[in-house]
């Protein structure tokens, strides 16, 4: 008998503990301190706006129990804050929204990390790029345009500005290269306004801007857009400039210059976080999709709003980083 | 007179109630974080930015754009006390504020840095208000070659400016130049002399290289010479503050001359930090040569100059983020990114589409530079009050708050090492008589004028005479080179006058 008592008090026991160690999982994980929200890149830019776009809606719709403080840890092109959540192994307060630097600047630079140094949480969407002359300029088309930098002579080849160098905007110019067997003479800018400037000016030839940091110049009637490289033309219908919609713009592709880029705006967590914390960070980010602040800002930057999680997202990262490595193989842009 | 109608306008959106509830709360955290070295205006404007998606647009850039002025007001607060640039742009105040402190004159130099704030404010507010769309335009004259022309003529304007052998100087800027290379190369996307670490990435943080050379470095002279800080006499009147208005308006030529240097390197975008430098520079330059030994030995001149230029170039740093949507400074580069996120396109449309905007914000920048010079200048006594403290009390005070400083800038303990490191190399510096400004204004401008400078070869192929190529960056580049070698020119017109 006293055997039996034993067996169950032993089951008894097992039991609680097993309801122990289920119940906090069942409920949901919840952050237990302020979340590190890690932009690498500097104050102002895209991925600094998107990143405190969210922090603010989260704080006036209160989707979040602790607060989310943006961080900027622009450190060499963004490796600085890809190294500190990398470092970060296990800790479930630090998420980091992504640019193309994701890719560019370990493969450019030998920084030692990879996007599958951390865990991937969700695509927040995709910034686009379009192709820009000064409004002065008799290019109304891609065509037009792609066919002057062809006959450009080889001493004074057309000038393309950009944001950073072996980066989204020099990549981009590459594989027009590559795809034309063009030259371009690619010059570096800190930030894409500086770049619209510059195009305004009349200091370089072409831009291959974000929307959004073009666009008030588009609407000024100083830029003019050529195409856009994208798959399809952008889902936006109301009028920015004259007459003109951001649906108005050719893609690439129609105008005989088959390439697509688009730039991932997407956030990781530290290694080894576990599901129910991912799920958690996840379900935020669904909340603030829904929000009219954020559908204000996608609209503003005519982003190109695909929403991806799980496998979908980590596979769609691995294919930009096997077509980052090949672009940037042919450009001779990889560390030796 | 549209801009007056539209400007009166303005006065009424931002004399609101709760938008004059919002400027004053704007400029008593702005002058906190202007006085916390390395918690700067862009740092807390983007603190801040978040709380105020609930606002209205108008009410929002009103707080904003005061925490910013309040910032400028502040940083000059510490440069003066204890010799620690509270804000990059301060540096060139320390010069001569510290020095007048140490006379325990805190509460002059304190009145003087900033009255001279206000009046370079006012006069960029003013070109603003009337000149807005031309000045817009010619801002778009600046490509890379007309920026490197600008970095260059800050530099010679500065040579000659150390007391020490031209050599000391050119050693002091050359080492300024390496540790400005340190880390990604823009131009090539490639790290250099990092060695392989992970600390170096971010290359040297030139706010830190200012906390440790300046603030520590001072702390350590003062240690070794006994511990007397000679700020007892400080006066804890109002009447310094009379006193010191009436002495003022002496310095118009100065004041002048840093007000156009301001609104110039603001609109261009050079920045309040180079322009406070060159109107520093400038302002030793035409001084009169019985007065120029006095400058770095507590010339109030040296307080005025580099305030105003700073202060103007602050305020039209705005200008070019309004009607172009390129930041003239960070914090600029900030306030731009809550345009976009309040739904206001920055561009030359903003002041077509956005009259109350545009109008409100201008008229709050008269409004908050006149609160703000009233709360500052009522806190002058208080402030000056601090330096009659012990030293051996406020010294691990001053330690903490720039390890504090040094660790904010990049959140990292790095480089609050770094600080003491740097603090060791301004001692050793001040001790074998080598100036640090022409370090500090390497570090400040050499990644950017080397950017500029490669940019410039890359659009003319290689091709020097870029720099001569239009009339804009030819005259710039020329009245550098006139610079430069002016203590040349003028001994040889000496000789032959002589002859």
């Amino acid at each position: 008998m006293p055997n039996i008592y034993k067996t169950v008090a032993y089951a008894l026991t097992v039991g609680a503990a097993v309801i122990a160690l289920t119940a906090p999982a069942a409920a949901q994980w919840k952050p237990t301190k302020p979340v590190e929200f890690v932009v690498p890149a500097g104050t102002g830019g895209g991925a600094d706006q998107m990143a405190r776009t969210i922090q603010g809606i989260v704080e006036k719709h209160k989707l979040m129990s602790e607060s989310l403080v943006v961080v900027n840890k622009s450190g060499a092109a963004g490796a600085e804050g890809f190294l500190a959540v990398k470092g970060a192994n296990r800790d479930p307060h630090k998420i980091i929204i992504t640019l193309s630097n994701l890719f560019t600047t370990p493969l450019a630079t030998n920084v030692p990390f990879n996007w599958k140094d951390l865990t991937p949480l969700a695509m927040l969407a995709l910034d686009e790029f379009i192709l820009w002359v000064n409004a002065e300029t008799p290019y109304k088309t891609a065509q037009e345009y792609l066919a002057a930098v062809k006959a450009a002579p080889a001493t004074s080849p057309m000038k393309m500005a950009g944001t950073g160098s072996k980066q989204e905007d020099q990549i981009i110019t590459a594989q027009i290269e590559q795809a034309l067997g063009v030259k371009f003479t690619y010059v570096p800018f800190r930030g894409g306004g500086d770049v619209a400037v510059q195009l305004v000016g009349k200091h370089v030839d072409s831009t291959v801007n974000n929307p959004i940091e073009a666009v008030a110049q588009w609407r000024a009637g100083s830029l003019r857009p050529l195409c856009v490289f994208d798959s399809k033309r952008l889902p936006y219908n109301d009028k920015i400039a004259g007459t003109m919609s951001w649906g108005d713009i050719p893609t690439c592709r129609e105008q005989g210059l088959a390439i697509e880029y688009l730039m991932l705006r997407g956030l990781f967590m530290a290694p080894g976080v576990t599901q129910e914390q991912v799920a958690y960070y996840v379900g935020v980010m669904q909340k603030v999709r829904e929000t009219q602040e954020w559908k204000d800002l996608m609209a503003n930057g005519a982003f190109n709003q695909t929403f991806m999680t799980g496998d979908a997202y980590r596979k769609w990262v691995a294919d930009a980083e096997t077509m980052h490595r090949a672009v940037m193989d042919k450009a001779g842009f990889l560390a030796k | 007179m549209d801009e007056i109608q539209a400007l009166f306008h303005g006065f009424t959106v931002a004399a609101q109630p709760l938008n004059l509830v919002l400027m004053m709360v704007g400029i008593l955290l702005g002058v906190l974080i202007g006085v916390l070295p390395g918690l700067g205006g862009a740092n807390g404007v983007a603190i801040l930015l978040p709380l105020t998606f609930s606002m209205s647009p108008t009410s929002a850039i009103i707080m904003l754009s005061c925490i910013y002025w309040g910032a400028l007001f502040g940083g000059a607060i510490t440069s003066v006390l204890f010799n620690i640039p509270g804000e990059p742009w301060s540096v060139a105040t320390t010069f001569d504020g510290f020095p007048m402190a140490k006379q325990g004159k805190a509460g002059e130099a304190l009145t003087a840095a900033f009255t001279s704030s206000f009046v370079g404010a006012l006069v960029a507010v003013l070109m603003i208000t009337f000149l807005a769309p031309l000045v817009a335009k010619f801002a778009l004259k600046f490509g890379p070659p007309e920026y490197f022309s600008v970095a260059l003529l800050t530099f010679c304007s500065f040579i000659g400016m150390a007391k020490g052998t031209p050599f000391k100087t050119v050693v002091a800027m050359m080492l300024g130049f390496a540790l400005a290379g340190i880390g990604l190369d823009n131009v090539t996307g490639q790290l250099r002399m990092t060695f392989g670490t992970e600390q170096l990435l971010r290359g040297f943080d030139f706010l830190i290289a200012v906390i440790g050379l300046f603030g520590i470095g001072e702390i350590l002279l003062t240690m070794e010479e006994g511990l007397n800080f000679k700020g007892e006499s400080a006066r804890m009147k109002m009447r310094v503050v009379i006193d010191t208005w009436k002495e003022l308006p002496r310095y118009w030529a100065t004041s002048i001359r840093s007000c156009l240097v301001g609104c110039w390197m603001g609109i261009t975008p050079g920045g309040a930090t180079p322009a406070s430098f060159m109107g520093y520079g400038l302002a030793k330059r035409f001084a009169k040569d019985k007065d120029k030994d006095s400058f770095g030995r507590g010339n109030i001149e040296g307080v005025v100059a580099p305030e105003t230029a700073a202060h103007a170039a602050g305020t039209s740093a705005l200008l070019p983020m309004l009607t172009l949507g390129i930041p003239g400074s960070p914090t600029a580069a900030v306030l731009l990114g809550g345009l976009i996120i309040w739904g206001l396109q920055p561009g030359p449309l903003l002041f077509v589409e956005q009259k109350d905007f545009v109008w409100g914000l201008i008229a709050s920048m008269y409004l908050g530079n006149i609160a703000g010079l009233l709360v500052v200048l009522t806190t002058v006594p208080f402030f000056a009050a601090i330096l009659r403290i012990p030293f051996s009390i406020i010294a691990p005070i001053i330690i903490v708050i720039c390890a504090v400083g040094a660790y904010t800038v990049h959140n990292a303990m790095f480089d609050v090492y770094l600080m003491l490191g740097f603090g060791v190399v301004g001692y050793v510096f001040k001790k074998l008589d080598y100036p640090l400004a022409p370090l500090v204004l390497a570090l400040v401008l050499g990644d950017r004028a080397e950017e500029n400078f490669r940019q410039s070869m890359l659009i003319s192929q290689g091709n020097l005479s870029v720099f001569w190529s239009n009339p804009l960056v030819g005259s710039i580049t020329g009245l550098s080179m006139i610079l430069l070698f002016w203590p040349l020119i003028s001994l040889i017109l000496q000789k032959l006058k002589t002859k």
